[in-house]
């Protein structure tokens, strides 16, 4: 079905569909995580609340203009939409999360800090590059981190060791895959 | 593998889309690797499946379309190994969301991978539950997650709490079955489970009184000795951030404490001691340390008065405020805020900080400190803050300006304390930044200036002088033109001199010379320049010197381009040439406008059809004058044009929405018995510029006469003010006439059109909603829908909004609905009319969706209306 969805009543601004789920007690929710590099090139983006794929790439345009426009120096918050979005700078990649306006901004730049920590232990002094050609482990890892945009977990070393954990299983599983196929391709000579 | 495939890897794929050197490239790139992965898809080949749903996710990160590869995800996930399920929930986290109905079809593997034999995979399924999952799902999947809370192993556990957070984020009724599970995860050990834990309990608190009233009774104590023990251990290697044993913990039991304290005093005096003990102790030099004061303050604020604690709060915002990082400065000022409203002095005294904070080079901050600012504001302080602000305006980013001016202008406006000050303020701010200055706020000044009779002069002065230096700024340049045109004799004679001005010569045609310029300028728009003309008509009377040249200026603009500078130049040459005997009447100084009327219109808290209806006094000034008032008022004619329904429209356009009905229905009276002179009707004519204009201000006029279901009072209103020429008599009869034929009566509509049955569109466990129909005689296409939304549950809705989409050939309409707030078991009503352009072809359709808030908690729902009666 086609149209535009449209609201004139009661004095509520209409951008409730832009805006998803918003918590009126400012609990600690990040609504989506995004990882952008200088060139605005998108690395990662988590969305734990829902946007439409439209609004999604919206978002992506009007945030990545914003933060790759600000000087150095400048507080890492931005306000946008009512909302808040935390960055930080990793060499070439920014690091952004957006959060509700009550929260707590500088824990979150902690909560950055902590995903690029494990990061870089998991793929050793971790650059841009790891997280192009191995994008799906650095989901896995913030999967490991946050659920529900709520922090999950403040080892870094139980993270990296249930990240191990999984791949040995995806391991384990391609090797008796392969040696299956072998005994099939032998068994067939 | 396929030896037929032609799929490339995954590696080799991202490595050609890097390649890439334009964006068509790329996208020839993707197209062909969708092409390949649809092929492969449709082989439905197992093997590939794993590498298909990679290549697509790192597709949809590029933005391109992938809906394709969604059933791919629910195949993964069905499968029984673990990399494939490993795959398919990322797939299914990046690819759908908690909208689409595909995911309804993942509830049963969801299902079996809760209860699997593995813990990975039952932490794969957890963790896409927690990020994706809908209300249905919530509800069919939470006895599995609330037994996972219990599960051995502390990974599990913890996924576990955080999906319960968002199961009862999105059912809150579910919240009570959560409740005795949170509270045995608060004496874990394993920091993770305890975050989680934490985390759970805060959100069921902020969702459940009795949960809130519960964790209150047996948990504070608990948290508090955790808060404690985790404040004074030893450093742990492991969970250390900058010298601070996992702030992240420490944050997540500040904020459950901050909940639990709030409002109740015994739980506050509990949390006293280690609330000081961490506002004291804390380090403060990085910024894990800052994280864990920020959460500390905000919970002493939070919780109930214990004064000395708050002393300390203010203290630390006080350092944080004064420190090199911008961060840190960012979140003081943000917390001040909230300060502000237990201890406004304390504020007070770092006001010269906060005011060099508005001159900071970061925009964030700027923001920050002008918000704080104009809360800091009172009777007192506000000519030197005011002061401050207008000289930074003057050098302050370009744009900075648009936020700065609308500041000083509502802070001027609410604290002024006497009207010269309200002006000459204003007038600093147009002239600096008058081209950010928004409508209404021109539009105050105006009604301000016109209240304030002893200072017509001072202020038409005034505005000669700044509008001589800044002639770029656009509305300072209207508000000059309007004064001029109404006060042109006070500039030129030095009427009503203040002490405190210095007296200036400005001779008649100085003062055409500014209106000329306006109207000439290239980039003057189109409202300066209607506005310039109905200045120039005014000044041809006040200085009958410059007749001749006011003339000349007039007939120029008969060639404009612009078809509303033409019509009002044709007009208005008309008048000077052929009418001059009822010139000056015409002319006549605005009556004053209404300050009160205004502020209402402003607020936009009253239908238009109301608050006119009530002040006829103002709307409609009286005698010959009244249409060409009327026409003068019009400032922004074209935006009259706008359909009558947008409301917050100025007060300036509102007053001539009706207005302009009036004055066309009086001369279509006029007409009809021919009672009225050619003269009059000439006049009249002045005040309704174009047919387009005409049929909506026809409209207005019928809904006024509907609003008030009582045409003689809408008749008394409207025939009042009209011109003695007119026999009153005979415009009555017209104006029933009038209306007679326009207005529905429901007499006609019962047995004129068929009958549709009512019909319930939807309904939920807590909301049922009924349609009734009836139509409009005449129209065919129109349907009027009365929605009664019927509240099901047992609490009451708040802030409730319902949206509804239709397709292209229809056409919706929604009344505000008779109420917001929706009582327990009560209803409320809300028109809609639909316009069905295939009427007779096609049947009506629509989405929507219902928002509103249950104790406090946003609930939406959405659904399709396919069951409208047929031939609507």
């Amino acid at each position: 079905m086609c149209g535009k969805l449209m609201s004139l009543e009661m004095g509520r601004p209409n951008y409730a569909l832009e805006i998803a789920t918003h918590n009126d007690f400012g609990c600690m929710n990040i609504h989506f995580v995004l990882l952008v590099s200088r060139q605005g090139k998108v690395r990662l983006t988590k969305w734990y609340s829902p946007y439409t794929q439209k609004e999604r790439s919206k978002v992506i345009r009007e945030l990545s203009g914003v933060i790759l426009n600000r000087g150095p120096k400048l507080c890492n918050f931005i306000e946008w939409r009512g909302y808040k979005v935390v960055y930080k700078r990793y060499a070439s990649l920014y690091f952004c999360m957006c959060i509700d306006e009550a929260d707590n901004e500088l824990e979150v730049l902690e909560i950055i800090h902590h995903y690029v920590e494990i990061l870089d232990r998991y793929f050793g002094s971790v650059c841009e590059l790891d997280l192009i050609f191995n994008f799906h482990k650095a989901y896995y890892i913030l999967d490991e981190l946050l659920i529900a945009g709520e922090l999950q977990e403040s080892s870094k070393k139980i993270v990296a060791r249930i990240i191990s954990a999984q791949d040995q299983l995806v391991e384990a599983a391609k090797e008796e895959a392969s040696s299956i196929s072998n005994i099939i391709a032998q068994a067939t000579k | 593998m396929n030896p037929f495939s032609s799929g490339t890897r995954l590696r080799d794929m991202i490595r050609s889309i890097r390649a890439c050197k334009t964006a068509a490239e790329e996208r020839g790139v993707v197209r062909k690797e969708c092409a390949d992965i649809r092929a492969s898809i449709n082989e439905n080949d197992p093997h590939d499946r794993h590498r298909n749903l990679a290549k697509l996710m790192f597709i949809h990160m590029l933005g391109y379309p992938t809906h394709f590869g969604q059933m791919e995800c629910l195949k993964l996930i069905a499968s029984p190994g673990f990399p494939e399920k490993r795959i398919g929930y990322l797939g299914l986290m990046l690819l759908l969301d908690e909208r689409q109905e595909v995911l309804m079809l993942v509830t049963n593997s969801l299902k079996q991978d809760l209860n699997h034999t593995n813990q990975y995979v039952v932490g794969l399924a957890l963790c896409a539950l927690g990020n994706i999952c809908s209300a249905e799902m919530a509800r069919d999947l939470a006895p599995e997650v609330e037994r996972l809370i219990q599960f051995r192993d502390p990974n599990i556990r913890k996924k576990a709490a955080l999906c319960s957070t968002r199961i009862v984020r999105k059912v809150p009724d579910l919240a009570e079955n959560f409740v005795n599970a949170a509270s045995s995860l608060l004496k874990e050990k394993h920091h993770g489970v305890l975050i989680t834990g934490v985390q759970l309990c805060y959100e069921l608190c902020t969702i459940n009184d009795e949960a809130l009233e519960f964790f209150r009774k047996k948990c504070t104590e608990g948290l508090i000795k955790t808060l404690r023990d985790i404040t004074n251990s030893s450093y742990q290697p492991e969970y250390d951030v900058a010298g601070i044993t996992d702030p992240f913990l420490h944050i997540r039991l500040l904020k459950l404490l901050r909940v639990l304290g709030h409002g109740d005093a015994d739980a506050s005096d509990l949390m006293t001691d280690i609330l000081a003990q961490v506002a004291t102790k804390t380090e403060s030099n990085k910024n894990a340390g800052n994280a864990v004061l920020y959460e500390c303050v905000e919970t002493i604020m939070a919780i109930e008065d214990t004064s000395s604690l708050r002393v300390l709060a203010i203290n630390i915002l006080g350092r944080f405020l004064s420190n090199r990082d911008n961060n840190i400065r960012y979140v003081a000022l943000n917390m001040l805020m909230k300060a502000i409203a237990f201890d406004d002095q304390a504020v007070q005294r770092h006001r010269v900080t906060i005011l060099e904070c508005v001159k900071d080079p970061d925009a964030s901050i700027r923001k920050r400190a002008l918000e704080l600012v104009s809360l800091l504001v009172n009777e007192n302080n506000v000519k030197q803050l005011t002061k401050e602000l207008i000289d930074y305006l003057e050098i302050s980013d370009e744009d900075f300006k648009e936020d700065l001016s609308a500041k000083i202008c509502s802070i001027v406006e609410k604290f002024s304390p006497e009207k010269l000050w309200y002006i000459d303020q204003m007038l600093k701010v147009l002239s600096e930044a008058g081209k950010f200055v928004k409508d209404d706020v021109w539009h105050a000044l105006i009604v301000v200036i016109s209240n304030a009779s002893d200072l017509h002069g001072y202020t038409v002065r005034a505005l000669y002088k700044a509008v001589l230096t800044y002639s770029e700024q656009e509305t300072l340049v209207r508000v000059a033109i309007w004064c001029i045109g109404e006060y042109g004799d006070l500039l030129v004679n030095n009427v009503g001199m203040l002490g405190i001005e210095d007296p200036i010569t400005v001779t008649e045609c100085d003062a055409v010379d500014v209106i000329e310029d306006a109207i000439t300028r290239h980039n003057s728009d189109m409202t300066t320049k209607a506005m310039a003309l109905v200045a120039l008509l005014k000044l041809s009377s006040r200085f009958p010197s410059t007749s001749e040249r006011i003339k000349d200026i007039i007939v120029k603009q008969k060639g404009s381009l612009l078809l509303e500078m033409q019509q009002r130049a044709i007009e208005f040459n008309s008048i000077v040439d052929r009418h001059k005997n009822i010139r000056s009447s015409l002319v006549e100084r605005m009556p004053v406008l209404d300050e009160a009327t205004f502020n209402v219109r402003r607020a936009g808290s009253l239908p238009a059809s109301v608050s006119t209806m009530a002040k006829p006094s103002v709307s409609i000034p009286n005698g010959v004058a009244a249409a060409p008032v009327v026409d003068l008022l019009d400032l922004d004619s074209d935006d009259i044009l706008a359909p009558p329904s947008s409301s917050g429209a100025d007060f300036l356009q509102d007053l001539l929405g009706v207005d302009l009905g009036s004055s066309s229905a009086q001369s279509g009276a006029t007409q009809a018995p021919k009672a009225g002179t050619d003269l009059l009707m000439d006049i009249l004519s002045i005040g309704t510029p174009s047919p387009a204009q005409n049929s909506t201000s026809s409209i207005d006029l019928l809904s006024t006469a509907d609003v008030n279901s009582n045409p003689s009072f809408a008749l008394e209103t409207l025939s009042s003010p009209a011109p003695p020429h007119i026999a009153t008599t005979a415009s009555a009869g017209g104006m029933f006439d009038l209306l007679d034929g326009l207005s529905p009566s429901p007499s006609k509509e019962a047995t004129n059109g068929p009958a549709y049955p009512p019909i319930v569109a939807y309904e939920s466990s807590s909301l049922k909603i009924e349609f009734s129909f009836s139509k409009t005689p005449g129209n065919p296409q129109t349907t009027n829908v009365q929605a009664t939304f019927i509240n099901l549950s047992p609490n009451t809705f708040t802030d409730f909004v319902f949206q509804a989409a239709v397709p292209k050939f229809l056409q919706l309409h929604l009344d505000p609905a008779s109420s917001n707030t929706l009582q327990a078991s009560g209803n409320i009503t809300q028109n809609l009319r639909v316009t069905n352009s295939q009427h007779g072809k096609k049947s009506l359709v629509m989405r929507m969706r219902i928002g509103y808030k249950v104790n406090g908690k946003d609930v939406l729902e959405e659904g399709q209306i396919n069951n409208f009666p047929r031939g609507l």
